[in-house]
C-alpha cells in the first residue's frame, strides 16, 4: 500500500516543481504589471513638469520618448523665480518644523507621565486619549475658526501650527507611552534611589532609550503635516499658505497651467519623498504601532 | 495594538520587563500630592491643547449643531433632518457610504494579495517601495496626478490615449469625420450624414465615390494609392472610394490618378428603391468595393453616416457619472500600499513551521493559505479593514482637488460637504456643525473598538 502513495508523491513534486516554475513566471510578470501601473502615474508627472506649455496643452507626456528635444527645466527656472510659491514652500517648512517638534516634546512629557508616574484617575485618561485617536478633525474647524477669528489667530502659520499639534498629539502620547513602558523599571527605580528628580529621569534615561519611537513619530508627524491641505486650507491666506493649497488653487485653471501644476507639485514632492526613502523604516513602524488615526 | 512591532531592541527584554513590573507594584514616586502635581506639569501642555483644540469644539460642535445658520435660532434637530433631506448633502452621505463599502476593502485585498505573491519574487523590496510610496506623496500631489491621467482629451490624457489605440487596433480605425463628396457628380451628402447617389445604379455598373473635406494625414495607415475598381460582374455593383484631394495641389476633380488615396474600411450599402438595405460591402486598402449578389435592376448607392461620425475619442472619466470611481482608483493607488506593508509584516512575523507541516502533509498551496495563512492573520486584516474605514469616512483632499468644478457636486462626500456649507460659500455653520457631529457619530463604533482592544491588550 505504501508503494502507490510514492509513486502519487512524486508525481506530485514533479508536476510541482513545474507548477512552481510557471507560477514564479507568472507571478512575475503579475508584480512587474502592477509595478508599471503604480509608477506610471508618477512618472507622468515628472515628464510632465519637463514640458513648457505649449507641448502639455497639445500633446501628451509620452510623446518625449519619441521627441526628447522637448524636455526642459524652464518650469522649474520659472516656478524659482515665482515669489508667492516659493513663499508657500517657505511657509510649508515653516509650518511643519515647529508641528513636529511641538508634537514629539509634548507627546514624550505627556507619555513618560502615562507610563511611569501613578497619579489618581490615570488610566481614565488614558482611554480618553484613545477615544481622541479616532475624531475626525472636521469636528474642530468650524469652532477654532471662531475661537482663532476671536483670538486674533486666523490667518496666521501659528494658528495652523497648534492645530496641527493638538490632532498629532493623541497618536504621540498612544505611541511613545507604549514604547516608555517596555523600558526596563529597575533603570527608572536605580536612578529615583539615586535621587534624580524626574526631569532628569526623563531627560537622561527616558529619551535616550525612547529614540526608535520617536524617530518614528518624528517622520510620521512631519509626513501628515507637510501633506496636508484641509487645515491649511481654512486657517491660512494668501501670504501664510503651505504649499499644498497653492496648488490647489492652482487646480482652478486646469489645462492652461499644467506647467506650473506638475512642476509644482513635484517639487512638494521631493521632500517627503526623500524623507520616505531615507527613513521607510521608522515609517513603517509608526504606522505598525498605531493604525488607527 | 500595542507597539509590539515597534520597538527591536525593546522587544527582547520585554518579558523580563514584564516581570518586573509585576513586582514592582508599589508607585514609582511616593508622596500622592507631588506625585500629582509632577504629572500634571508633565501633563499640562498637552492636555491643555488637547482640551482647547479638540475637546472644546466637540461640544461646542453638539451645541452649534442645534442652531440654525444665523447662530441665533434653536432649531432642535432642524439641521439633522436638513442632511437628509437636502439632495446635495444627502447626496455626499450617499457617496460616502459607496467609498465605504468600495474602497477598504479593494484595498485590503489588493494588500494581501501584493503582500502573498511579494515572498515569490527576488525584487520584493523594489516592488514593496513601487506600491508604499505614494503614501508618502500628499493626497493634493496624487490628485494632480489623476486628474491629469484622467483628461477627457485623448491627445492629452494617458488613459483615454490608451483607451483609443486599443479601440483602434480592433475597429479598423476606419471613421472619415466631416467627408463630403466632390460636386456636381450625382453623389450628395444627405441630411442625416450619409452619402447617396442621386439616380439608381444598374446592376452589372460601377459607382464612383470621390471624397473632399479631411485632411490626407488622417488617413489610416493601411491607405494605399487608389485604384479603379474590377468592371462588375452581372449581380454585382463596384467602384472605388477615394480622398479626391492632391496635396500640393493639382489633380483632375473626380478623376483617380496623381496618387489620390483610397479610402479603406467604408462600408458601402445598396439601397433598392423602398429605401431599404439590400446588401453591402466594405473598401479595401485602395478604397475598391464590390457588392454582390444583387438581383437585376436599379438600386441608389450610399455610404451610411456611421463612416463619417466622429470617432472614438475615449470615456469621459472626470464627468458626473465616473468621477468618483477615479477618485476612488486614486485612493486605491495612495493606500493598497499601506495595507500591503501592514499585512507583509504581519506574514513576516508568522511562525511558518504550521504551514511546512501542512504542506509536507501533502495540502495545496491555496489550502495552506486557506485554512492556515488566512485565519492566522486575520487580527492584521481586522486593524489595516478599520484603519482604511475611519480614514475614508474622513476623506476629503482627493475629493476636493480631482473633480473638475462642474462634476465636484456629484462626487462630494461629508467632508467636502462639511466645508462647502460652513466655508465654501453655504455659511451655513449649523448644518456644517451636524455634519461634523454625523462624522463624529460615524467613527464612534470605531473608538469603542480601539478602547477595547487596548483593553484587551493590557490584560494579556
Amino acid at each position: 500500500m505504501t508503494a502507490p502513495a510514492g509513486i502519487v508523491k512524486a508525481r506530485r513534486s514533479v508536476a510541482g516543481r513545474i507548477l512552481d516554475f510557471f507560477g514564479r513566471g507568472v507571478v512575475n510578470v503579475v508584480l512587474i504589471i502592477v509595478a508599471v501601473f503604480w509608477l506610471v502615474p508618477t512618472i507622468g508627472l515628472f515628464l510632465s513638469s519637463l514640458r513648457n506649455s505649449t507641448d502639455n496643452s497639445q500633446t501628451g507626456w509620452w510623446t518625449v520618448f519619441t521627441r526628447p528635444a522637448q524636455l526642459t527645466i524652464e518650469n522649474y527656472a520659472n516656478l524659482l523665480g515665482n515669489a508667492q510659491f516659493m513663499g508657500s514652500f517657505v511657509n510649508t517648512i515653516a509650518i511643519t518644523l515647529p508641528a513636529t517638534v511641538l508634537v514629539v516634546v509634548i507627546g514624550s512629557l505627556a507619555g513618560y507621565a502615562f507610563a511611569w508616574i501613578r497619579f489618581p484617575g490615570r488610566d481614565w485618561l488614558l482611554i480618553v486619549v484613545i477615544v481622541l485617536l479616532a475624531v475626525p478633525l472636521q469636528v474642530s474647524l468650524i469652532p477654532i475658526a471662531r475661537l482663532y477669528g476671536s483670538i486674533g489667530l486666523f490667518g496666521s502659520i501659528l494658528g495652523v501650527i497648534l492645530f496641527h499639534t493638538a490632532y498629532g498629539l493623541p497618536f504621540a502620547i498612544f505611541l511613545l507611552r507604549n514604547f516608555f513602558t517596555q523600558i526596563p523599571g529597575e533603570m527608572l527605580e536605580a536612578a529615583r534611589i539615586d535621587g534624580a528628580s524626574e526631569w532628569r529621569i526623563f531627560a537622561r534615561i527616558i529619551l535616550p532609550l525612547g529614540l526608535p519611537a520617536i524617530a518614528s513619530l518624528s517622520i510620521f508627524q512631519f509626513l501628515w503635516t507637510w501633506n496636508d491641505m484641509l487645515v491649511a486650507l481654512i486657517f491660512t491666506n494668501a501670504t501664510s499658505q503651505p504649499v499644498t493649497v497653492a496648488i490647489q488653487s492652482q487646480l482652478r485653471q486646469f489645462g492652461a497651467n499644467i506647467d506650473i501644476l506638475s512642476s509644482g507639485a513635484f517639487l512638494s514632492m521631493i521632500v517627503p519623498l526623500i524623507v520616505f526613502f531615507a527613513f521607510q523604516r521608522f515609517f513603517v513602524s509608526a504606522l505598525l504601532a498605531g493604525s488607527t488615526k | 495594538m500595542s507597539a509590539s512591532g515597534l520597538a527591536g531592541q525593546a522587544q527582547a527584554g520585554r518579558e523580563s520587563v514584564g516581570v518586573l513590573r509585576r513586582r514592582n507594584s508599589r508607585p514609582p514616586l511616593s508622596g500622592g500630592r507631588r506625585t500629582l502635581v509632577t504629572a500634571l506639569i508633565f501633563l499640562a501642555p498637552a492636555l491643555f491643547l488637547l482640551g482647547v483644540l479638540i475637546g472644546y469644539p466637540v461640544v461646542y460642535s453638539l451645541w452649534r449643531s442645534l442652531f440654525d445658520a444665523s447662530g441665533n435660532v434653536f432649531v432642535g434637530a432642524g439641521n439633522y433632518l436638513t442632511m437628509f433631506t437636502d439632495p446635495a448633502t444627502f447626496l455626499s452621505i450617499r457617496n460616502n457610504v459607496i467609498w465605504v463599502i468600495v474602497a477598504p476593502i479593494t484595498c485590503t485585498i489588493l494588500g494581501l494579495i501584493f503582500a502573498v505573491l511579494m515572498n515569490r519574487i527576488k525584487w520584493a523590496t523594489a516592488f514593496k517601495l513601487i506600491v508604499f510610496m505614494p503614501m508618502a506623496i500628499s493626497m493634493v500631489a496624487s490628485g494632480v496626478i489623476f486628474r491629469t491621467l484622467f483628461q477627457e482629451n485623448p491627445d492629452l490624457g494617458a488613459v483615454n490615449a490608451s483607451l483609443v489605440s486599443i479601440h483602434g487596433w480592433f475597429s479598423g480605425g476606419a471613421a472619415y469625420p466631416g467627408a463630403r463628396p466632390r460636386e456636381n457628380l450625382d453623389i450628395t451628402l444627405q441630411k442625416d450624414g450619409s452619402i447617396l447617389t442621386d439616380s439608381a445604379v444598374r446592376a452589372g455598373s460601377e459607382q464612383d465615390f470621390p471624397l473632399v473635406g479631411i485632411l490626407g494625414t488622417t488617413l489610416p495607415d493601411n491607405a494605399k494609392t487608389a485604384v479603379a475598381a474590377k468592371s462588375a460582374a452581372g449581380g454585382e455593383i463596384t467602384g472605388t472610394v477615394w480622398l479626391d484631394f492632391v496635396t500640393g495641389g493639382g489633380g483632375a476633380p473626380g478623376q483617380l490618378g496623381d496618387h489620390k488615396k483610397g479610402l479603406p474600411g467604408v462600408t458601402v450599402d445598396a439601397v433598392d428603391s423602398s429605401g431599404a438595405v439590400v446588401a453591402s460591402g466594405t473598401t479595401a486598402d485602395d478604397g475598391s468595393y464590390a457588392i454582390g449578389g444583387l438581383k437585376s435592376g436599379s438600386y441608389k448607392i450610399g455610404l451610411p453616416a456611421s463612416n463619417f461620425t466622429q470617432g472614438y475619442a475615449g470615456v469621459s472619466w472626470l464627468g458626473p457619472t465616473l468621477v468618483t470611481a477615479v477618485i476612488i482608483l486614486a485612493y486605491i493607488w495612495i493606500w493598497a500600499g499601506f495595507a500591503m506593508v501592514m499585512i507583509a509584516s504581519g506574514l513576516s512575523a508568522m511562525d511558518i513551521s504550521l504551514q511546512e507541516a501542512a504542506r509536507v502533509d501533502g495540502a495545496s498551496e491555496w489550502q495552506v493559505f486557506r485554512r492556515i495563512t488566512a485565519p492566522l492573520l486575520s487580527p492584521v486584516l481586522i486593524v489595516v479593514f478599520i484603519t482604511l474605514i475611519i480614514n475614508v469616512l474622513k476623506i476629503f483632499d482627493l475629493v476636493y482637488v480631482i473633480p473638475p468644478g462642474s462634476s465636484l457636486p456629484a462626487a462630494s462626500v461629508i467632508a467636502v460637504q462639511l466645508w462647502t456649507v460652513s466655508f465654501g460659500g453655504g455659511n451655513d455653520q449649523g448644518l456644517g456643525s451636524a455634519l461634523a457631529i454625523l462624522l463624529l457619530v460615524l467613527v464612534l463604533p470605531f473608538m469603542i473598538i480601539n478602547v477595547r482592544r487596548f483593553r484587551m491588550d493590557r490584560e494579556r
